[in-house]
């Protein structure tokens, strides 16, 4: 009976553990969703299609490079970059001329965004299931509560702390960071004392777009890579954003957490119904806090 | 297409006159959908109830999902009823023995009135029109002034006595019931229900419908749909990799079409017959 108890816990802690890890790539996709909510305004639903081609662009990268495990180092770092240039060619070329609009416009021109995306990667990946296996080093796991836990996962609960280190140093001890914090309470204000608000909005939507790519790069050896995984992604960061406040990264942090919880605990309780308890989470913290848990730059 | 733009227009009751971002409207159309194709399979009442009873429980469900998201403005309110339609949509999915899960429901039996090709699409036609007609009347009543006075300036008209709050959540329920309308005539055209009927690409796309025709016309969610559902079936045919060519349209019309396609015609119109110049 005892033992039966230990297990359960065990079992409980350990799922605990998947869910944290699984909060850090929600947290990383969100808090640069968050960034561009927050400083530029741009509800942008293309974020989750450029996870997507992070995680197809990784998964090409590290093949391409041998698929060993230099490949995969190389793959990490440089299909985040790739997706940060397309973001770049996206705001100079694009949104940049929109800022103005309402927010429905904005939010309907990245969807337009996601149906071309969506049939690029078809285009150039086309529709089968790809997965990445793990370099070696990754693969197995270790013992943890008296049960296996991938080490693959281990590495994802670090990189989590280090990315929301990065951004707190990003946009508390940078001029830029302080600038971009600035510009989304005022920008005109911000305009006026002689800064070029344009270059810096530019700069954090690169940030948000590189954030969205590293995203789909951490997420591309744990699941198989599909189209349609923008779809699943961009509602939960989305989500995450809201219920956390829109536009603070602390917020992001707080709802993933949320969502990454609830839906491990979710798989616990009620298997068959898990999805719906993160749905379930968000609708509770938003009829008791309608603008989210943290304070919201909006 | 005369379902897709039945449900677009009733969209464009909240979304165009009513100023309210309604996200998750394929959700009152997937229920729709689901309580006729329900009442037709699981039950021995007779048709017509179900077909009662689509709009009616759609309207609840509506009522329901208003009542929790209509203290939120805008994108809140948005993002809010994106999460209880997919609360919605995963429980459909998940839910086997009622829903069939993610097959759906197939090879529903239709009374024989409208089991017929051309009887499903004169029943489809008439319906519609009929809903048109009515949502024309809602617009042009004293509700649908109010509702477009709270669009422009809540403030303003809650300070003259207007419960804003109360208007926007009969509208909600209102355009939850035209869109369980479409949701029965979709099981009317197609014989079956499947809960992608309710996923929120479904209801951003009807957002675009509305956007694309000119959402602040009547007409324009129809005028959408039809230039949607047309692209969809002559890009189609010649490749398969028609959303990115809808994409590129959809951005090309909100860079230089704000308005909508019928809302920049009938500026155009406008400005002729004001400067009589007409070449």
């Amino acid at each position: 009976m005892g033992c039966a108890a230990n297990l359960n816990l065990a079992a409980f802690c350990q799922q605990i553990l998947v869910g944290l890890s699984k909060t850090t790539i929600l947290f990383i996709v969100s808090s640069g969703l968050s960034l561009v909510l927050g400083v530029l305004r741009i509800p942008n639903l293309a974020h989750g299609s450029l996870y997507m081609i992070g995680a197809f662009l990784t998964y090409s990268l590290a093949l391409l490079f041998g698929g060993g495990g230099l490949g995969f180092w190389l793959a990490l770092l440089l299909s985040p970059l790739c997706v940060a240039l397309a973001g770049l060619l996206m705001e100079r070329g694009l949104f940049r001329h929109l800022y103005e609009r309402e927010h429905l416009m904005l939010l309907l021109f990245t969807f337009s965004f996601t149906l071309v995306f969506g049939d690029l990667v078809k285009l150039v990946w086309g529709s089968e299931y790809r997965s990445l296996p793990l370099p070696s080093f990754f693969q197995g796991s270790i013992e943890t509560f008296g049960l296996p836990f991938p080490k693959y996962n281990l590495f994802l609960l670090a990189v989590g702390p280090l990315v929301a280190a990065g951004l707190w140093y990003l946009t508390n001890r940078t001029a830029i960071g302080k600038i971009a914090r600035a510009a989304a309470v005022d920008r005109e204000m911000v305009g006026a004392i002689g800064i070029n608000v344009s270059l810096v909005f530019c700069a954090v939507f690169v940030i948000g777009c590189f954030l969205a790519g590293f995203g789909g790069a951490l997420v591309a050896p744990t699941q198989n890579i599909t189209q349609g995984m923008d779809h699943g992604i961009i509602m939960e960061t989305f989500l995450i954003v809201i219920i956390g406040g829109l536009g603070n990264i602390w917020g992001a942090l707080l709802g993933a957490l949320i969502f990454g919880l609830t839906d491990a605990i979710g798989i616990l309780l009620l298997p068959q119904y898990a999805i719906v308890f993160p749905y379930l989470a968000v609708i509770i913290v938003l009829t008791f806090r309608p603008n989210g848990l943290l304070k919201s730059t909006w | 297409m005369f379902v897709t733009g039945l449900l677009a227009t009733s969209l464009n009751m909240v979304l165009g006159f009513g100023g309210m971002y309604q996200f998750g409207h394929a959700v009152f159309y997937g229920v729709g959908a689901y309580t006729l194709a329900l009442f037709l399979t699981k039950t021995d009442l007779p048709p017509w109830i179900g077909f009662l009873a689509a709009p009616l429980v759609a309207a609840g469900f509506s009522l329901v999902i208003g009542l929790i998201c209509v203290r939120l403005s805008k994108l809140y309110f948005g993002m809010l009823q994106i999460s209880l339609g997919s609360l919605v949509w995963a429980i459909t999915f998940r839910w086997y023995s009622l829903t069939g899960g993610d097959d759906g429901i197939n090879g529903i039996p239709l009374p024989e009135l409208i089991s017929s090709t051309t009887g499903a699409y004169y029943c489809t036609l008439a319906m519609v029109l009929v809903s048109l007609l009515v949502m024309f009347c809602i617009t042009r009543s004293t509700f649908g002034r109010i509702f477009l006075g709270i669009r422009d300036n809540p403030e303003r008209s809650a300070s003259i006595g207007i419960n804003v709050k109360a208007h926007q959540l009969v509208g909600m329920v209102i355009a939850g019931f035209f869109a369980g309308v479409a949701g029965s005539l979709f099981v009317v055209v197609e014989g079956s229900v499947f809960p992608d009927l309710m996923f929120w690409t479904l209801s951003l796309e009807i957002l675009i419908m509305c956007l694309l025709g000119g959402w602040f016309t009547f007409l324009g969610p129809m005028a959408g749909a039809a230039i949607i559902v047309a692209m969809q079936t002559f890009v189609g045919s010649y490749t398969e990799y028609w959303t990115m060519i809808l994409g590129i349209v959809l951005m090309l019309a909100i860079f230089f079409l704000p308005e909508g396609v019928l809302g920049f015609l009938l500026e155009k119109l406008a400005i002729r017959s004001t400067t009589g110049t007409g070449d």
